[in-house]
């Protein structure tokens, strides 16, 4: 259950990019969300709307944008995914992969209301 | 206004002082491990077993996390090293700032060694960074040879692999190979040690690669 500090991170990087005064302005946040971070959405989303209107954030949601595993294969070079993060390529079985997404957790756009 | 192209790690801020915390102990030539793993898969017990194989011949801290207690430095500074107990309140994870606060009580001009245990939890621990050189994960064989597979994001961020209690091996429904098999699946770079910190079994191993890695 670390979604509520990660939601405070999300706030903390939001006033870093934003005025103050433009905070009520802010209509979505967007997060880049990796399959393998370790965060629960809806737990996220739960825990940033209990704290937006304390950052004078009421206006805005947080929009999930959600990042899928994928490996590159060193032996035949495919791009593959594996739902249990697996690190075998699904087109020769190789485990010589490297992993190229799915563990992202970052803050990718901020809109303002126009 | 329209929109702000942001791109930033929503864990930079521990990531920041993470990297502080890596130069820090690179400039006072101490080597990091930040042992992780679910409560009771015996954390503290290696870190007992790896105090005592080195009995002295390389200086070893150690900070404690744990949610309730310091239950775990008093059985640590049974052993005459430095220890600090960080209690996280309900925290699940250890935090950079946690282990820089507490570097306030430990000296690491001598420290060769800083092992870190963290809070037991399979989970939350593995997106934290402390600074460390390494994470290394335990798991015991009474938790099943299915974990690695239903916890892989500790398998993925560690570099090592300590299978413990391999002295319940006949005693309980686990296969070590599968076990072994599923947590490559996971990270093919794993390096894996079987260890017993009861029979002590396989604890020389692992310290030799500890050391050899310091």
């Amino acid at each position: 259950m670390h979604e509520l500090s990660v939601a405070e991170n999300i706030i903390e990087t939001v006033k870093q990019n934003v005025p103050t005064l433009e905070m009520a302005h802010v209509k979505e946040i967007r997060l880049k969300l990796g399959e393998f971070s370790n965060v629960v959405a809806d737990s996220l989303i739960f825990a940033f709307e209990s704290l937006k209107d304390e950052y004078n954030l009421n206006n805005s949601e947080l929009v999930i944008q959600p990042v899928k595993f994928e490996i590159e294969c060193s032996e035949c070079g495919a791009v593959t995914s594996n739902k249990y993060g697996m690190r075998e390529c699904a087109i020769c079985g190789s485990f010589n992969t490297q992993v190229l997404s799915g563990e992202e957790l970052l803050v990718s756009e901020i809109e303002l209301i126009d | 206004m329209g929109i702000i192209t942001v791109e930033r790690k929503v864990l930079a801020k521990n990531d920041a002082i993470a990297s502080e915390l890596r130069s820090k102990f690179e400039e006072n030539g101490v080597f990091v491990i930040n042992i992780v793993s679910s409560p009771g898969s015996g954390k503290t017990s290696l870190v007992e077993k790896t105090i005592e194989h080195f009995n002295g011949r390389v200086n070893i801290s150690v900070i404690e996390g744990d949610v309730q207690t310091d239950l775990d430095a008093q059985r640590v500074a049974a052993y005459n090293v430095p220890v600090v107990q960080i209690i996280t309140n309900g925290g699940c994870h250890l935090e950079a700032n946690l282990v820089k606060d507490s570097l306030v009580n430990l000296d690491l001009i001598p420290t060769d060694l800083l092992i870190i245990e963290n809070v037991g939890n399979l989970v939350c621990p593995a997106g934290y960074d402390l600074g460390e050189d390494m994470k290394v994960v335990v798991i015991s064989v009474t938790e099943g040879d299915d974990k690695p597979l239903k916890y892989p994001k500790m398998f993925m961020n560690s570099k090592v692999l300590i299978i413990n209690k391999t002295d319940l091996l006949p005693y309980v429904n686990c296969n070590i190979e599968l076990l072994k098999s599923n947590a490559l699946k996971i990270n093919p770079e794993l390096k894996v040690f079987e260890t017993s910190c009861t029979t002590g079994l396989g604890i020389e191993k692992w310290c030799d690669f500890l050391e050899s890695s310091i």
